[in-house]
Formats: C-alpha cells, sequence, structure tokens
C-alpha cells in the first residue's frame, strides 16, 4: 500500500515510518526535518500549507497523520491552527486525492480530565471538559476525523498512551534529566497505577489500524502495553536503564495534596528554556491512576504488544549504555 | 401526577370503586389511585402480584417489582390503600377489617382473578395476609416484608411505636407535622437519594393529606380492647392453614418489626422460605433488590413441584448421637472417663463416668423438658466448650430441641448479630453471656450455667439455674426425635461477611460423626483431647473419652504446650484435635512441657489441625512434638465437615510424585468417605458456571455431595438458593481442582479470584511461590480494577519486619516478580504491608478483601492506611 506518514520526525512518527518500510509499503513522509527514516521518501512541508498537502496525498492510498503540536504550554492559536486546521485540511486534502484509509493518532488525554482511570475503556472525546489547549485541539481533531469516516474514506483514531523508548525526549529524557540532579518528585509515594506504550508496540498498533480499517473505522482506540505499572516502579526502571540514581519514594504531604500546581512552580522554578516541563497535566498523569481496558482494542486490531515492559527496559538500558 | 423516578406515569392509574366496607354508608364509591405494569407487559401473563403498602409509604414503595416484573411477564399491581397515597381521603375512620373489605372492593373492581400472589408490607403486610386468608381460591403465594401479625401480651409493644401511639404525641407526630414519616424514611439503610424521598413525601404534603396516617398508627390493636383486635388475632390464627407457598424477605436493622415478629410468622407459616438481609432495614425494598429474589422464588415455584431434591438418599442407616452415651453408661465400660476439664493447674478438674454422663444428660433432659423446651425448640448454648456444654449438648438433642452454637470468637457484635438472627427460645449461658444477653436484648428464656446470686439473677433476667434442672431424679422418658428433623444450627466463622447459621439434622449430624470415625479410625475407647470445637463436641458419640484443656477458648493462641500435655497425660490420650493457632502457640511453649506431658504426647497416634490452612514447616515442628503421631490436615467447612483428609506423609508424596494436575494450590487429600467432589470450571468473568466435573486440572469452584452436608442455610433463601443451584450438591464458595488421582488442590475462595485480560488467576497458588522468598513472611495476590481487566498485585509481609506500606523496594519487588515469573505471571505492582488482615476466628485465614480494597486505593494514587 502507498501511505503518507505526517510527524515522522518524532520517535513515534519515525518508528511508524519504519514500521510499514519494513512490511513492504511504499512510505512517503511529510514533515518540517527529514524524517532519517530509510527507504522513506520525505517531503517538506508544513501542516499550515494546503496546497503543499494536496501535493503530498495524491497517489497515497493510506495516510496516518502523527503530526501536531505537542507541547504542555503556548499559544492556544497555535494549537488551534496546527492540530485542528492542519487535520482538517489534510482530511480534506485525503478525500480530494482519494485516499481510502486514514489512521488519527490521537491521546486518551482527549476524553478525561484529570481524574484516576482504572481498567477504563475508550470514552469518547470531550473538548469542552478537558484541561488544556493540547488536549482540547486534539480532541476537536479526533472529532474531526472520525466525523470525515464515511463510504470513501475510512478514517479510525488510535490513542496510544505515554510512549516511551530509546531516544524519547519527552519522558525519558526529562526524568533523567530530573533524577541526574536528585530532584524527581513522586507524587502520593510514587504509587499510582500508570498504563504506557514502547513506541515499537505503539507503531505495531497504528499499522495495525490502517489493516484492519473494516473493523476499526468510525472508532477511538486505546493502545497501551497492557502492562501498567506503579509511577514509581517505572520512574525507577528508567532511571536504572539510564544509569542514574532512582528516585526518591516519600515526599511530604503537603505536595501530594497541591499536586499539579506544586509540581508546576517546583519544575517551571528550574528551568530556564520559558517552557516548564512539568504542568498540572502531566503531574495528574503521575499522581493518580491511568490504566486501560485493553480487551477491545487487542480484539479488533488483531494485534498483541510484541516487546513487553522489561524488553523495553532491557532495550532503554543498551541505548544508555551504549552511548556511555 | 408528578414525575417519580423509577415509575413509568403509565403505571400510574385510577379507578373508582363501589364501597362494601362497613365504615361507607351506602352507595359509596371511593377513587382508588394503584400503579399497575399491564401496559409494559408484552405477551402471556404469569399471574398478579398485588403488593399492599403499610404506614407511611404507599405504591411507589413496589416499583422496583413493577418493573422487574414486566420483564418476566408478571402483572404487578400496587394499591394506594384509602385515606393513603393518592387515593381518596373519605375522612372515615378505616379499621382493619374494612382495609380488607376495602382490598376485595378494588380487585372486585378491576376483576383481578388468580393465580394472585400477595406482597405486604408493614401493616399493608396484615391486610394482604386478611384478604389471602378470604380469598384463597385465587391464591397462588404470599410474599411478606418486615410486618407482624401477632402480638405477645407479655411482650413490650416496641419503644418507637409506644411513642407514636402516645396521646400527647400521636397526632403532633403523624398528621400535624410529618415527623413519623420523615423518621420513616429515615430508616433507609444506605439513605435515600432527595429525588426518592420526594416522591415518598409527594402524597402527603399536608396535615390534611397526612390524616391517613395518624389514623393507620390509631388503629395498631394495641391490647383486647382495640376494635381491630379481634380481626387480627382471627387472621393470626387462620394463617396456619394457608398451604400456599411463602416467601418472607426481612431487614433485620428494624426498630419495629425484629426478628421476634419473623420468627412469629414462621411459626404460624412454617413452610416459609426465609431470607435476612443482614444489614438493611424496615424498608427492606429500599435497602435491598428484592424484585429479582421474588421473581426467582415465583420461578422455582413454577418450574419444581415442590420437594427439594435430597442432598443424599436419606434412608440408610441412622444412629442417634447419643447411641454410644447410653451404651456405654450402661455397659462394661460405664465406670471409665466419658468427659474431663483439665484445671489450670495441670490436674483433672473435673470429670464425669459414661455412666454419670448418661445419667446427667438424661436427668437435664427431663429437667429442660420441664421448663418448657420441646422438640423444635431452640436453644442458645453460650458456654464454654467442657463438660457441662457436652451435658447440655446431648439432653437438648436427646429432647429433639435444636441446638444453637456460635463461636464467641465472633466478637460481641458478630454474636449478637447471631444470636437476635435465630430468635432462640431458651439461652444458656455463663455470666458473661447472661450479661450480654441483658445488655443487646437477646431473646429466649434464661438459663444460667453456673450459680448467680438472687439478686444478680433478678438483674440479668434468669428465670433458671442448670443446676436446678439437672438435679430431677426422674429420667426423660420421651420419644426420640426423627432423624430428619433439624438438631443444630451452627454459625460460620463470618470471615466471608457476616457469620451464617448452618441448619443440621439428626441425620446429617450422626454422618458426620461416622465420617469422622471413618477417615481417623477413631473407635469407641479411644481418648482425645479437645482443642477444636465442632469436632470435639462429637468426642461422646463416637464413644471417645475427651478432655478438654485449659485454655480461653474464644482465643484458639492460648492453648500452651503444658496445658495440651497435661491434659493428653490425664487420659492418656492417643488423638488431638486443635486448630492451627492453638498448636503455633504449643511449639512456642514447648519448652514448659513436664517429663509426664512429653511422655503422654509421645503416645499422640493422631493429630489432628484443622479450621484454616496450616504451613508444611509447622507440621515439620509438630511432628518432633509427637512423634509417633500421624498428622491429618483435613479440609472442610462448616457446611460440611471434614470434606476430604491428608496426612504429613500423604502431602509428601503429593509434592515429590507429581502427576497431572499437582500444583498451583494447597494439597488437602482425597475425598473422605462417603463424600463426593467435583469442580465447576470458572468462565473468563470468575463465575462458577462449567457442567460439574472431575476432570484433572480444571480449575473452578469446588462441589461437594456428602451424607453429612448441611440441610440448609438458617433464614438465608438466597444464600442457600445459590450455595445448591446444583441440585443434590454443595457449592463451597471454595476454588480448586482435582489431580489425576483424585486429590483436591485448593486455590482460594470464589470471590478472591482475579479476572484479568489475560485470564483467570487464583491466589493461593501465586502467594506460595512468593512466600517461598526468604525475604517474604506472608503473601497475599489480589486483582484491583474492573472485572475481566483486572491487574494482578502482590502485597507482602517483609520477613524483615518492616513497618512500611506502599511500593515494594526495587530489589523486594524484583523477587518477587521473578518468583512469580516462573508460573508465567507478571503482577502490575508489589506492594508492602507490615501485616495482612485476617479472621477473627482462627486468625489465619486472609481477608484478601480487605487487601484488596486497600491495594485498590494506594494503586489510584490515593493514600490509605493500612487494612
Amino acid at each position: 500500500m502507498k501511505v503518507l506518514v505526517t510527524g515522522a520526525s518524532g520517535m513515534l512518527g519515525g518508528a511508524v515510518a519504519s514500521r510499514l518500510v519494513r512490511d513492504g509499503h511504499t512510505v512517503r513522509t511529510f514533515q518540517r526535518r527529514p524524517s532519517g527514516v530509510p527507504g522513506a521518501v520525505d517531503v517538506a512541508g508544513d501542516l499550515g500549507d494546503r496546497a503543499g498537502l494536496l501535493r503530498v496525498v495524491s497517489g497515497m492510498e493510506g495516510v496516518i497523520h502523527l503530526a501536531a503540536k505537542v507541547s504542555f504550554t503556548g499559544n492556544p492559536a497555535d494549537f488551534r491552527r496546527i492540530n485542528v486546521d492542519g487535520t482538517a485540511d489534510l482530511l480534506d486534502a485525503a478525500r480530494a486525492a482519494g485516499v481510502e484509509r486514514f489512521v488519527q493518532v490521537s491521546s486518551p488525554s482527549v476524553a478525561h480530565t484529570g481524574d484516576s482511570l482504572v481498567g477504563a475503556a475508550a470514552e469518547p472525546a470531550n473538548p469542552q471538559r478537558v484541561h488544556g489547549a493540547y488536549a482540547q485541539t486534539k480532541a476537536q481533531s479526533e472529532i474531526l476525523a472520525l466525523a470525515a469516516d464515511g463510504r470513501d474514506l475510512a478514517v479510525a483514531a488510535v490513542r496510544p498512551h505515554i510512549v516511551w523508548g530509546p531516544g524519547d525526549a519527552q519522558l525519558v529524557e526529562r526524568v533523567l534529566s530530573r533524577a541526574r540532579v536528585g530532584r524527581l518528585p513522586l507524587l502520593s509515594g510514587g504509587t499510582a497505577l500508570v498504563d504506557t506504550t514502547y513506541v515499537d508496540n505503539a507503531a505495531t498498533a497504528i499499522v495495525a489500524a490502517l489493516a484492519r480499517m473494516e473493523y476499526v473505522h468510525g472508532q477511538a482506540l486505546v493502545v497501551t502495553n497492557g502492562e501498567p505499572r506503579p509511577i514509581g516502579e517505572l520512574l525507577a526502571r528508567i532511571c536504572a536503564a539510564g544509569g542514574v540514581p532512582e528516585p526518591q519514594r516519600s515526599v511530604p504531604g503537603w505536595l501530594g495534596r497541591f499536586a499539579g500546581s506544586a509540581v508546576e512552580t517546583f519544575w517551571r522554578g528550574t528551568h530556564a528554556d520559558g517552557e516548564p516541563p512539568m504542568t498540572r497535566f502531566l503531574a495528574e498523569q503521575l499522581s493518580t491512576a491511568h490504566w486501560f481496558d485493553q480487551r477491545r482494542t487487542r480484539e479488533l486490531l488483531d494485534w498483541t504488544p510484541s516487546i513487553p515492559l522489561d524488553d523495553g527496559f532491557a532495550r532503554l538500558a543498551a541505548h544508555y549504555g551504549g552511548r556511555a | 401526577m408528578v414525575e417519580l423516578p423509577g415509575v413509568d406515569p403509565m403505571w400510574s392509574t385510577y379507578l373508582d370503586v363501589p364501597s362494601t366496607a362497613a365504615v361507607d354508608p351506602d352507595g359509596t364509591v371511593n377513587r382508588w389511585h394503584y400503579l399497575d405494569n399491564l401496559p409494559s407487559l408484552v405477551g402471556e401473563t404469569r399471574g398478579t402480584l398485588l403488593c399492599v403498602h403499610g404506614n407511611p409509604t404507599w405504591s411507589y414503595l413496589w416499583r422496583t417489582l413493577l418493573a422487574a416484573g414486566a420483564r418476566q411477564g408478571w402483572r404487578v399491581v400496587a394499591v394506594d390503600q384509602l385515606e393513603m397515597g393518592l387515593s381518596e381521603r373519605s375522612g372515615r375512620k378505616r379499621r382493619l377489617a374494612d382495609r380488607i373489605r376495602d382490598l376485595e372492593d378494588f380487585t372486585g373492581a378491576l376483576r383481578l382473578r388468580g393465580p394472585l400472589v400477595t406482597v405486604g408490607h408493614d401493616w399493608g403486610g396484615v391486610v394482604s395476609l386478611g384478604f389471602a386468608d378470604r380469598n384463597r381460591e385465587d391464591l397462588a403465594a404470599v410474599v411478606l416484608t418486615n410486618t407482624a401479625i401477632h402480638q405477645d401480651p407479655n411482650a413490650p409493644i416496641p419503644a418507637p411505636l409506644r411513642l407514636a401511639l402516645n396521646g400527647a404525641v400521636h397526632r403532633l407526630g403523624t398528621s400535624t407535622t410529618p415527623a413519623f414519616l420523615e423518621t420513616t424514611l429515615a430508616l433507609a439503610r444506605p439513605r435515600l437519594s432527595p429525588e426518592v424521598r420526594a416522591a415518598y413525601r409527594e402524597p402527603y404534603r399536608t396535615a390534611s393529606r397526612r390524616r391517613g396516617i395518624e389514623q393507620f398508627v390509631a388503629d395498631i390493636p394495641v391490647g383486647p380492647a382495640h376494635p381491630s383486635h379481634a380481626e387480627l388475632t382471627r387472621i393470626a390464627g387462620n394463617i396456619r392453614t394457608l398451604d400456599v407457598p411463602v416467601l418472607m424477605l426481612w431487614g433485620p436493622e428494624d426498630p419495629i418489626f425484629s426478628d421476634t415478629y419473623l420468627n412469629d410468622l414462621t411459626r404460624r407459616l412454617p413452610q416459609a422460605d426465609v431470607h435476612r438481609f443482614e444489614g438493611a432495614g424496615h424498608l427492606v425494598a429500599e435497602d435491598r433488590d428484592i424484585a429479582a429474589p421474588i421473581f426467582d422464588w415465583l420461578g422455582d415455584r413454577e418450574s419444581i413441584s415442590g420437594a427439594k431434591v435430597p442432598a443424599c438418599a436419606s434412608a440408610g442407616s441412622f444412629t442417634p448421637l447419643w447411641q454410644q452415651i447410653r451404651d456405654r453408661g450402661t455397659g462394661d465400660s460405664a465406670s471409665t472417663p466419658a468427659v474431663a476439664d483439665m484445671g489450670t493447674d495441670g490436674e483433672v478438674a473435673r470429670l464425669l463416668s459414661w455412666r454419670e454422663l448418661d445419667h446427667r444428660v438424661s436427668r437435664l433432659a427431663a429437667g429442660l423438658h420441664r421448663i418448657g423446651v420441646r422438640s423444635g425448640s431452640r436453644v442458645s448454648l453460650m458456654v464454654p466448650p467442657g463438660v457441662e456444654l457436652t451435658v447440655l449438648i446431648y439432653a437438648c438433642l436427646r429432647l429433639g430441641a435444636v441446638i444453637v452454637l456460635a463461636d464467641a470468637g465472633l466478637g460481641a457484635k458478630g454474636l449478637s448479630r447471631a444470636v437476635r438472627g435465630t430468635v432462640p427460645d431458651f439461652l444458656v449461658g455463663i455470666e458473661r453471656a447472661l450479661v450480654a444477653a441483658r445488655v443487646f436484648g437477646w431473646p429466649g428464656t434464661r438459663i444460667s450455667a453456673g450459680p448467680v446470686p438472687a439478686s444478680r439473677a433478678r438483674l440479668l433476667g434468669v428465670t433458671h439455674h442448670l443446676s436446678d434442672l439437672s438435679g430431677g431424679s426422674s429420667a426423660y422418658q420421651g420419644a426420640d426425635p426423627s432423624p430428619d428433623s433439624d438438631a443444630a444450627i451452627l454459625f460460620t466463622s463470618g470471615s466471608t461477611g457476616p457469620a451464617k447459621g448452618v441448619v443440621y439434622t439428626h441425620r446429617q449430624l450422626s454422618a458426620m460423626r461416622d465420617t469422622l470415625a471413618v477417615t481417623l479410625g477413631l473407635t469407641p475407647g479411644s481418648a482425645l483431647v479437645a482443642g477444636f470445637a465442632p469436632f470435639a463436641l462429637l468426642g461422646p458419640a463416637l464413644g471417645a473419652s475427651s478432655v478438654t484443656p485449659a485454655m480461653d477458648v474464644t482465643a484458639p493462641g492460648t492453648l500452651t504446650a503444658r496445658a495440651l500435655s497435661d491434659a493428653a497425660a490425664a487420659i492418656e490420650a492417643t488423638t488431638v484435635f486443635a486448630s492451627p493457632a492453638a498448636l503455633r502457640n504449643v511449639l512456642a511453649t514447648a519448652a514448659d512441657i513436664t517429663p509426664r506431658g512429653g511422655q503422654a504426647l509421645r503416645r499422640i497416634k493422631i493429630l489432628l489441625s484443622a479450621g484454616a490452612p496450616i504451613p508444611s514447616s509447622l507440621l515439620e515442628e509438630l511432628q518432633a512434638l509427637v512423634p509417633s503421631a500421624s498428622l491429618h490436615t483435613p479440609y472442610g467447612m462448616t457446611e460440611a465437615l471434614p470434606v476430604t483428609d491428608i496426612d504429613r506423609e500423604g502431602i509428601r508424596k503429593a509434592a515429590a510424585l507429581p502427576v497431572p494436575g499437582t500444583g498451583n494450590g494447597v494439597c488437602v487429600g482425597s475425598a473422605v468417605p462417603a463424600a463426593e467432589i467435583c469442580i465447576s470450571a470458572l468462565d473468563s468473568s470468575g463465575a462458577a458456571s462449567g457442567t460439574p466435573t472431575t476432570k484433572p486440572g480444571v480449575t473452578g469452584e469446588i462441589l461437594v455431595r456428602a451424607p453429612h452436608v448441611k440441610d440448609r442455610y438458617f433464614r438465608l433463601w438466597l444464600t442457600e438458593r445459590e450455595s445448591s443451584r446444583t441440585a443434590g450438591w454443595h457449592r463451597t464458595g471454595d476454588v480448586g481442582h482435582l489431580d489425576r488421582d483424585g486429590r483436591l488442590w485448593v486455590e482460594g475462595r470464589l470471590a478472591h479470584v482475579i479476572t484479568s485480560a489475560s485470564g483467570v488467576l487464583t491466589p493461593v497458588g501465586p502467594e506460595q511461590a512468593i512466600e517461598k522468598l526468604d525475604a517474604v513472611r506472608q503473601a497475599a495476590m489480589v486483582g484491583v480494577g474492573p472485572a475481566g481487566t483486572q491487574a494482578a498485585v502482590a502485597v507482602v509481609v517483609p520477613a524483615d519486619g518492616g513497618k512500611a506500606s506502599g511500593l515494594a523496594p526495587t530489589g523486594l519487588a524484583d523477587s518477587v516478580r521473578q518468583a512469580l515469573s516462573m508460573g508465567g505471571l507478571s503482577p502490575a505492582a508489589v506492594l508492602t504491608l507490615p501485616a495482612l488482615p485476617t479472621d477473627v476466628r482462627h486468625n489465619a485465614k486472609i481477608d484478601r478483601a480487605a487487601v484488596a480494597k486497600w491495594a485498590a486505593d494506594v494503586l489510584e494514587g490515593r493514600g490509605r492506611k493500612a487494612p
């Protein structure tokens, strides 16, 4: 199949494109920077450029849309332009070009508001209730994408939860850099059970959605490793893999009580690049349970994660060991 | 009508009904309001439920029945009695006889014909019974919820009702203000939602609308002079001849209609199936789902024609429990020891020969009979195990009285619940129990087991003394009770919810004795140390001399090695019955054994540990103490004792010689003679839905069939229905599997099964794997999250005595994961606790439900105190 992958310069986008190439598909990528994926044809461009979008989807049978503004802060208008308008334009272009399958890569954060999630199912996206510009615009774009599902163009949304892997700048690098200076906070003793997704598993799930479109179109599926772990244990294992001391377990009660804002302030004060690396959103993710019912996902996608958590940590260790 | 939560507006109907009630002038037509689910019914109607509310509720009370009935093909008609709900306010004072005639007028006008099931609550129960009595040709069944038909003239009227009836309070409380209504609504447990409360208040918004409530209270026939007393008495007598099925659903926490009234009703309607919803109260229809059980019960009545399938052939040989006492008491060994109590000084404190025991039993039976104990009377025995209790038990059994035995280890609250729920006619107790009886208001004529001064006896309401009752000279000469009549109600430990009463017939108790005798090879003339209550009581029935060691029976952990060995020496015992907690303390105090005691222990041939699982390490240590003994660890429950048996040698063999099905659980051996075991496999939701099988390796609920399995649960119809839903078998609520050689491996409780996305997991196997680690003292495997996609969590008590609760240190977590990975299990989390919660009785069964609740909170990110 001829497949366009947007946002292939990121960790997950790159993994998706690589997986497609390995599976024998013809892969074109679309982003501002080179993807670095061997065997894929990079087309440089921006989601704001409609003409560029029309050109890049022409001749494609499938589209996997990962490109988005992913950040914890920023101008809401930027989020809207890239995440909402960009997705709408890409959907239009895909329809015009006769694309048959479209996978919208979304996030579980489009449907929940910071309450704990315990074995949760994939609820419908809800832009009115979620916190922050990222989650709001991703929720809107998922609704647009699923609404576009029709006879000619089939659309499905895949929501991987906390994707990580070697070279991951979002979670792994941040955790390690904090841990290196001995200041990694753990909320509520680090016992909140959290689902994560090793990058290769997220990639195979997204590719499976493309292949199993007849079963999943019109739906949103949460994807995880299906191995929830206490956040404290996860962070300890990331630290161990990265060769830095594991974080302190106990946190003063007041810090737990003021979870989000306390951490936000704490992190903001220690970073100089102007963007607090952890906001209330992430604090919520790390202090309350976030794990999901994977039965429907696995059945519909006919997919299981091929890299268990422990193998993922071993690869992470090899990555950092190799660099040291 | 305003919108009411739970009520389809189509059900609300009005009907003009010509009255024939005496209170109404000729030609009166009353406008009735009622709820009728007819518009929601499709297809053939199976029958009609006629629901009558009490005071001060209205037809709204029955809304769940209307909804469920519509789904299952039953028409449900719930009336608002006149002057009540949305029905007419005639302003006339309606008496009980009027209300019954009203109901007949109503059903006549509606042309309601059979099969009819009357359903009543509160004083509506009386009205519905009066109607049922007079309309038997249409009557198919009777359902009652908290109500009463008879007030014992010698017993006080419940205090809240006395208050409401008080002249000064009456009008003010019932109609002028909504106090009576509000008080009633406040009885719901849990609390009613604001919407439901509002619905109940709807028809009673003003004082004039509440006049019916006032008059209803005024019509309570408190004494013979009351105008409705004769009618009530007539109905109370007549219902004794009602021959339809009866279901009583009860909330025991009712300040008015207590268990005493339930008990009275069951005496009048002995065919009744009864379920007491522990923790529910007066508004049982609000507190619990009563609709599902009612329609299940009606369905059962349609499909099976009466008689329950006997658990086993009920014919066959039967030897009464007291036969050995009679035989030995008059035979060659009449002067040898039968029962003895040890003193704390290591000497025998009290001893009866077989002749003396036989005499004492028949004298006491005669004495008890003199004060009114009869066949079928319930006698609660609150006397510690020993000579006195033994005499009492056999005297009651001989009379045909039903003994009620609840373990003092249940604690005051649990014990009180158990005693009140069984409504004993007589209560025999030591002083401590009599004080509790007084304080908690336990029912029953009180008999003091020990000497009590006259002034104290008055204070405690004691009317008889055991010493007086057994002092007579004549032996009891009455006929033997029927083998299939009730003999005993034994209470479960309550480690899995409130303690349940388990009813045994004489035949079943005798079968328990016979099974024990065959299983352990106990023959008349053997001698045993009785440190485990249920079996110990069977000593005299087995023809075995039994001695009770000096210990606090409410705490098995107080049995010392010295006390045990002294007791063994006193009667040259060959057998010891004890619980793991007691044996643990015996080992801990082994240094204090005297040379004579040590010698006595070396003579022990059989040591039986029962009541809870015992670790093999403990067995090994015990063997050193009783070197010639075969160590038996039978498996069973209050409902079936024993189910299997195995000795230490057998356990070793099971582990050393694996066959298909070996492992993943505790090996408890093969079924005892006369017992059969099968397994009902679990489905992916953790329910035991499989067809019973004996195939090796199939994990599921353990089912047992034996002549010594319980007859039924006491007043727990729902629980009984579930436990006997496989005809002829008792469903134990335990999970396990059989191996190729027919040995049973117990894997935990059905309620503790973990339903993960990859399949069903049972806790015991993984716990054993974790407990092999030196760093771990104890472990519990639990599931958190929604059924079907639960996360498995290991909760461990570190061996180093750490006090931390929360996430396990990385090193410990790694070893636990390593230990579990061999069984292909990868837990979501490893947590630590300083100790695991256990049951009150044996202090040995882990309360996994409490552990799971704690783990679920912690893993949700909410800190919580250790359970």
